[in-house]
């Protein structure tokens, strides 16, 4: 029995920091069979990749706990370049191919095939062989034609479509001897939808050919459409193993979002708000931020509600937040309070009264080597001319006036530290969370953008900036519009919740949806299943 | 739903083509036309600028073509050919004092100086992949700091801890070796390779143009008798046209009456030139070419598919260092004398501004980029003292066009080619759908 699987992971363990990413995960694929590996942004999807692959991350936190079996016979694998000798391959999501190289130069990168020289002779040394420029055209024009790409392999990969980039991927992986196992991860999310099945019949006959595929996916119809099994994580935990033909897309979605959370009473808590004033009123925002790309958004926020927005990352739902404060470049029509707001004028934003509180925290958010006080009043400073005392033109920050005001706000929002003066670096992330959230306080905001407040902090303190964010809204009558990964947080506090698919709005759902509903809608599944129902849901 | 990707073929017109040519070789085509101008005011005799020029050509060439792997293997420009220069010079101090002279001096310097630019090499590399990303900075500081080491051994090592008594070398209190050495003929290497076989320059010329002309007409039949990679008619052209002037050009000059036919140009150092031009082109057909060139573009995919990155680096700052101490050797046999203290200090500097005339940018360099720029710099170089004075009637003036011209083509080119590379990052932002 042993014998037919390729890759077994028993009982897998792995902390970071304490914090535990994987209990007891276990995954089995056998040969030629392709595994369907799904589960939410931060389900421990990657980390399991990562200790398959032997990546440094996991060997300089520690290692992990549980024993990989490759072929039946037990593994321990250090680098990523040993596991490609023992025959996995990985088709990433952000391509690993160098633009300015030939398809096949980027095919055969570091496994040239060479022959001798003279000076090679000589010197007795490999690296020192001419390339056998023929010999790897011949084998990358194989490749190319295992995966049915019929393109040439002199081509230089920019400039290609991305669908090619990702056929270039998978004939890179294939082209190396003894390929066992190939690791897809989210191959379609780049892909569009003619593409999406160019690949994955591409995927079957690979399959069909014997080499056994995982494929990490968020689109739930393709993984019950080409998969044999289907493995769920959530929350670093397996909850279940499915064969493909036994389960439906519904119940996936659900599997993959459900949680055993209490939603009741914490409805109640958010503010009523009434939806007749519209503070925001996002017509077709378009933002280019890398990775996180907004395509087309259309959205209309009331005064004094607490909105979410939600989705799987890089479908942009970061971008919004983002491009409406100008930090990357962005175009449409954004009426803020009834003006018109200048894109890609940050200054101008903060201005009109919109603060920001970054999901990069320690890169964007803080300015880490300062102190608490200074990145409290920072941006007000900048913005608003605050906290400062004028002699002429000169100007000089007004030490006493930001003490008296960090000290409040200090108290005000609990933020635990030995004195003002104390450097950002030093304090808990959740505690750099609630001065991030002080600063964007400082501006005397009336809509506060939030994007991200509990990545990376730990449950505690996720509570206490969430029941400070309540407390802004219902005390304040703040309009908060909060971004985040954690679909539980957002139905927690949030009155509606916008997911974002593909750079736009799927649909608006309340906190009370099923967790069917919010699956489907992440994935991109909600609209082909319910056909009518994309009428209502924009309404 | 978005439709299907579909590969557009693109076929350009020649007028875009050569449009893109002007555009991406923005800085040489500048210099070349202010080369022109400065030729024009300096009105110096062709005679002299054409001797001049392959003087310095064949002087600086070597210098300039050890700048070309490290540009390739993601180092950046290295500054660090000082560093190279000084393995030379030491190894000229030791073959001066022990009065190897000629060709056999020249050799055995070769021999000496490579072993101490391996090791500096070496060295080198350790700080700079120490300090990925800041490589040219790094590299330039790292010159200042070794040119103290090297002021510290010279100046006060040599007398002391290392015995040495030469008066023709030894400052006169006994410490020290003097600010020059002379490496006259006699006793010394001046002209121990530019003076073992020379032709005049415009025969020369005629013959590798047909030389040329014959492999490049070879390489293209035999490139589409095969059908495989890409032909590219128009480079052939342009290539066939050119020679064909430069061939057209010397018969001309041969059949006039000018001075210019009587230019001659020492064979052995351009061959030596050639040789390590042929070397460059063919390392980067061999595995670690290929390799210097992956982690060129990118060191983390490179390390992903298990090149070692470090090692690399550190081969390519070796080879590099070598050929700046080989390169310092051949310049100094050619000027003659030896300014212990300042030979060594301007040559990154020069050499940088030359390759980078070439069209050459931090991240892209070949050796046809080192000797293009190599020509045009000089040629600045020659004719702006005497351009400046008869714009200005100041030859002080000319002296300042000198310093602007080898920091300011610096400052320039590194400008122009950031504002090309925006260009082309727009150019590409305009392909896709984004806002």
């Amino acid at each position: 029995m042993a014998e037919d699987y390729v890759l077994q992971m028993k009982n897998i363990d792995k902390e970071y920091y304490g914090n535990k990413v994987l209990k007891g995960v276990s995954l089995s694929v056998r040969k030629g069979e392709i595994h369907g590996l799904i589960g939410e942004n931060g389900a421990g999807k990657s980390t399991l990749m990562n200790i398959l692959f032997g990546m440094p991350v996991i060997h300089s936190t520690g290692g992990f706990s549980g024993e990989i079996y490759l072929n039946g016979d037990k593994v321990d694998l250090k680098s990523p370049y040993e596991a490609m000798k023992m025959g996995i391959g990985m088709v990433h999501q952000e391509f690993m191919l160098i633009p300015d190289f030939t398809i096949t130069e980027n095919i055969k990168l570091n496994r040239e095939t060479t022959q001798d020289n003279l000076i090679s002779k000589v010197f007795r040394s490999d690296r020192l062989k001419t390339l056998n420029t023929g010999s790897m055209a011949a084998d990358a024009k194989k490749a190319l034609n295992r995966v049915g790409l019929t393109i040439d392999e002199w081509v230089t990969v920019a400039g290609l479509p991305v669908g090619h980039m990702q056929f270039i991927e998978i004939a890179r992986e294939i082209d190396k001897t003894g390929l066992r196992l190939l690791v897809f991860d989210e191959p379609t999310a780049v892909l569009t939808e003619s593409e999406a099945d160019n690949l994955l019949s591409a995927m079957k006959r690979l399959a069909e050919s014997g080499i056994s595929i995982l494929f990490i996916t968020h689109r739930l119809s393709e993984v019950i459409q080409i998969a044999d099994n289907i493995t769920v994580l959530r929350d670093g935990e397996l909850v279940a193993d499915r064969k493909s033909a036994e389960t439906n897309v519904a119940e996936l979605a659900e599997l993959m979002v459900g949680r055993k959370v209490d939603l009741k009473g914490k409805e109640k808590q958010s503010r009523e708000y009434q939806e007749s004033e519209v503070i925001l009123d996002i017509k077709n925002l378009q933002v280019d931020m890398p990775g996180e790309k907004v395509t087309g958004v259309d959205l209309k926020i009331y005064k004094g509600e607490i909105f979410g927005i939600g989705g799987l990352a890089g479908q942009g739902k970061v971008g919004i937040a983002n491009g409406l404060m100008g930090l990357y470049p962005s175009k449409g029509e954004v009426i803020f309070k009834g003006e018109k707001l200048e894109l890609n004028n940050t200054k101008s934003s903060l201005e009109r009264g919109l603060a920001f509180v970054s999901e990069d925290r320690r890169g964007v958010g803080l300015l880490l080597d300062s102190s608490i006080e200074l990145n409290i009043v920072f941006t007000t400073m900048q913005t608003k001319g605050k906290f400062l005392k004028r002699f002429g033109f000169f100007s000089q920050l007004d030490d006493a006036g930001i003490r008296e005001y960090a000290a409040k706000i200090i108290q005000d929002l609990d933020i635990r530290c030995t004195h003002s003066q104390q450097l950002t670096r030093q304090l808990s992330g959740g505690n750099q969370q609630k001065v991030c959230v002080a600063r964007a306080l400082a501006l005397d905001p009336e809509t506060i953008l939030v994007s991200e407040p509990t990545r990376g902090i730990d449950v505690g303190a996720k509570k206490l900036v969430l029941d400070l964010l309540i407390k802004l809204n219902k005390e304040l009558g703040m309009t908060i519009i909060m971004t985040s990964s954690e679909l539980v947080e957002l139905r927690s506090i949030c009155n509606r919740i916008a997911i974002i698919f593909k750079g736009k709005v799927a649909g608006i759902l309340k906190a009370s949806n099923s967790d069917q509903e919010f699956g489907l809608m992440m994935a991109g599944e909600y609209q082909k299943i319910e056909e009518d129902g994309e009428g209502r849901l924009n309404e | 739903m978005a439709e299907p990707n579909q590969t557009k073929t693109t076929q350009i017109s020649l007028s875009t083509k050569i449009k893109r040519l002007a555009f991406d070789n923005s800085v040489p085509i500048l210099f070349i036309i202010i080369c022109l101008l400065g030729v024009y005011f300096s009105q110096l005799p062709a005679v002299f600028i054409v001797n001049q020029l392959l003087t310095r050509i064949t002087r600086n060439s070597f210098l300039v073509l050890a700048l070309v792997i490290p540009v390739i293997a993601g180092l950046g420009l290295n500054f660090g050919i000082v560093i190279g220069a000084m393995a030379g010079q030491f190894a000229i101090l030791i073959v001066t004092h022990y009065k190897v002279a000629g060709f056999n001096g020249f050799m055995l310097s070769l021999l000496l100086s490579t072993p101490i630019a391996i090791l500096f090499g070496i060295l080198t590399a350790m700080l700079l992949n120490r300090t990925k990303g800041q490589e040219m900075i790094t590299s330039m500081i790292a010159g200042f700091f070794a040119n103290g080491v090297y002021q510290f051994i010279l100046l006060f090592l040599v007398g002391t801890l290392i015995p040495m008594k030469n008066p023709d070398m030894i400052l006169s209190r006994g410490i020290g070796i003097r600010n020059t050495i002379d490496l006259a003929t006699k006793t010394g290497i001046k002209y121990a390779l530019d003076d073992v076989l020379k032709y005049p320059f415009f025969e020369v010329l005629v013959v590798a143009a047909i030389v040329g002309i014959i492999a490049l007409s070879i390489n293209y039949f035999l490139k589409k008798k095969k059908g495989s990679g890409e032909v590219d008619n128009f480079k052939f052209v342009t290539l066939f046209i050119l020679m064909a002037l430069v061939m057209g050009t010397s018969i001309w000059v041969l059949n006039s009456n000018t001075l210019l036919k009587t230019v001659k140009l020492p064979i052995v150092t351009v061959l030596f030139i050639t040789v390590i031009w042929v070397f460059n082109e063919l390392i980067m057909k061999t595995k670690l070419g290929q390799d210097f060139r992956t982690i060129g573009h990118d060191m983390e995919i490179a390390k992903i598919s298990g090149i070692n990155v470090d090692k690399t680096r550190t081969i390519a700052m070796i080879i590099s260092t070598v050929l700046a101490a080989w390169g310092q050797i051949i310049f100094l046999q050619n000027i003659g004398t030896l300014s212990t203290y300042g030979a060594h200090v301007q040559i990154a500097t020069f050499s940088i501004a030359s390759i980078l005339l070439g069209g050459a940018s931090v991240t892209k360099a070949t050796s046809g980029q080192a000797i293009i720029g190599l020509i045009l710099f000089h040629t600045l170089f020659i004719v702006s003292p005497k351009a400046g004075n008869n714009l200005f009637g100041d030859a002080q003036i000319g002296e300042f066009f000198r310093a602007f011209i080898s920091y300011g083509v610096i400052g320039v080119a590194l400008g122009l080619h950031a504002w090309n590379k925006r260009v082309q990052a727009m150019r590409k932002h305009l392909d896709t759908d984004a806002p």
